[in-house]
């Protein structure tokens, strides 16, 4: 990068399945009061604002606009970025690229989504392609179900794998004073609940949550001048596919699909040859257990078909020597707009020791995140403690 | 850890009706009349890299070469992968249950996702040769074909 780019602050709401007691801005602000507190920088030291959500799940568009007040952003420079799921991760990428560039030293990113107030389902149709794909839309529930159906046929994955990916998920959450769905699930709970679409059971999916999150990303100088523990954020890449290609879910492809493109990218600017014991930390995007299994794969911790031994050994455990998601990850919470964010801050707060109850139990210098959304886009990011 | 306010939360309703009229365009304006006509499916060919795509397209994913090519796929093909859906919601084309899965048709080296009916649930698996049946009334979107079932 032509400059080095750190985090420098960050916070996020509470998540709920229901926030009445503020609108859009309001929430939104109390994560922009806490990553500026966590900073400790005054709002007219922010030189761009950035902001992100999913496009129109609360029925809205150019929140940029009317929430100027709220989300700091009157008068200063930045826009509205909308890339879907992973868009919190995306609004990551552009601020540090803001930064990089040398045309702004604090940008502030902002994400949020409020499932609650939305049609999301209909919405989410909306997202399929007009002339090919709506007539048939569900919700993403359908996606993850054929995602799942492929991987137990092509390795012999079982219902109990997907099953251990659920309790992992909310037994960390329940670490995690922020995430959503705390419970104390055991396997067999996660076995019987309700089926959605066969694999995919209640348990296997995530939640719809309100929540919002903010970083604050500076230049190496007011990093190292302001910032007791700047996480640096290393390198970040993007991958598309198109909607239509078969082969994503077919997890036997040999074909270069976009999480494995984006992971091979990140992992050459980095000199990366073994991500399981280069990275300290992963914070993976896995609205369904399924997802958790195939990055596993894609991300290259382990050989193709072998995602479900990594979970079935503890080795993605919070304490295990491969930890994926202590939050919860997005199984947990899942405010859309924010969730690819939550996965960069978490990772950040990993390195810097500030994760209180989720907190891994070793040592963290390096951290990768991974972001998808729904039209095969995938964003990494990769953060470590210090620039060596 | 809601905190305790001290007001009364107030909820304000809105509603929206939004229709939209997509033009289906080169590509789109043929397969939907040849469907609707002929009761075939097209598929497009892009000869540099060998591929023919669902749904026809003018440019190739892969090498962006203009596609002009349209060639009939199917229209029997195969099952690559499916999901009984157990539970119902709004958006859902279909009430529950029912099988949504991916067709390969013959010739074509990208999937189509569909419904899959006259099939034993049972019995419904990767693999699994299918056919399409075609609707009666056309309505000029991708249920024209109604659904597949299994050869
Ligand atoms: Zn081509």
């Amino acid at each position: 990068m032509k400059r080095n780019v750190a985090i420098i602050g960050g916070g996020q709401t509470y998540h709920a399945a229901r926030r009445h007691d503020v609108n859009q801005v309001e929430m939104t602000n109390e994560a922009i009061r806490r990553a500026l507190d966590d900073a400790q920088m005054r709002i007219d030291e922010i030189d761009a604002v950035l902001v992100s959500n999913m496009e129109f799940f609360e029925g809205t568009h150019m929140t940029d606009c009317w929430m100027a007040d709220g989300s700091g952003a009157y008068g200063k420079p930045g826009i509205k970025i909308t890339t879907g799921g992973t868009v919190g991760a995306t609004t990551v990428c552009v601020g540090a690229h803001y930064v990089a560039s040398g045309l702004f030293d604090n940008v502030l990113c902002v994400a949020f989504e409020k499932q609650e107030e939305g049609d999301t389902g209909a919405i989410l149709s909306s997202v399929a392609h007009p002339l090919w794909g709506r007539s048939l839309a569900g919700a993403a529930v359908g996606y993850f179900a054929m995602m799942g159906s492929s991987y137990m046929a092509a390795w012999g994955a079982k219902e109990e794998h997907s099953a251990m990916v659920a309790v992992k998920a909310r037994q960390n959450a329940r670490k995690n004073k922020y995430a959503h769905l705390k419970l104390d699930i055991t396997i067999e709970d996660a076995l019987n609940s309700r089926m959605l679409a066969w694999p995919i059971r209640m348990l296997d999916m995530c939640p719809a949550s309100n929540g919002a999150c903010a970083m604050i990303l500076a230049d190496e100088k007011t990093a190292k001048d302001r910032c007791k523990k700047p996480v640096w954020i290393r390198a970040m890449e993007t991958a598309h596919n198109e909607q239509f290609e078969l082969d994503w879910r077919d997890v036997k492809t040999k074909r270069p699909i976009f999480s494995k493109v984006c992971a091979s990218r990140i992992y050459k600017k980095l000199g990366v040859s073994d991500p399981a014991k280069y990275f300290d930390v992963f914070e993976v995007y896995e609205p369904a257990t399924w997802a958790e299994l195939v990055w596993y794969e894609d991300l290259g911790l382990c050989k193709p078909g072998e995602g479900f031994k990594l979970i079935e050994k503890g080795m993605t455990n919070i304490d295990g020597p491969i930890p994926v998601n202590p939050s919860g990850g997005v199984l947990s919470t899942n405010c859309i707009g924010a969730s690819a964010m939550l996965r960069v801050w978490e990772a950040a707060l990993q390195i810097r020791g500030d994760a209180g109850g989720h907190q891994v139990p070793k040592d963290v210098n390096r951290a990768l995140t991974t972001a998808y959304g729904g039209t095969n886009w995938a964003v990494m990011t990769a953060l470590s403690k210090t620039l060596d | 850890m809601t905190k305790d306010k001290a007001y009364e939360p107030f909820e304000v309703d809105q509603r929206m009706v939004a229709h939209s009229n997509y033009w289906a365009g080169e590509m789109g304006s043929r397969f939907y009349i040849t469907l609707r006509d002929k009761k075939k499916i097209l598929g497009v060919r892009c000869t540099k890299c060998n591929k023919t795509f669902w749904p026809p397209r003018t440019t190739c994913v892969f090498c962006f070469s203009k596609l002009d090519e349209l060639v009939e796929i199917g229209p029997y093909g195969t099952l690559e992968t499916f999901t009984l859906v157990t539970y119902s919601e709004p958006v859902h084309p279909r009430k529950a249950p029912f099988v949504y899965g991916i067709v390969k048709l013959d010739g074509a080296d990208t999937g189509m996702a569909h419904f899959i009916d006259e099939v034993d649930f049972n019995k419904v698996h990767i693999g699994m040769r299918v056919k399409p049946v075609f609707a009666k009334e056309k309505k000029g979107n991708i249920l024209d074909i109604q659904y597949f079932k299994p050869i």
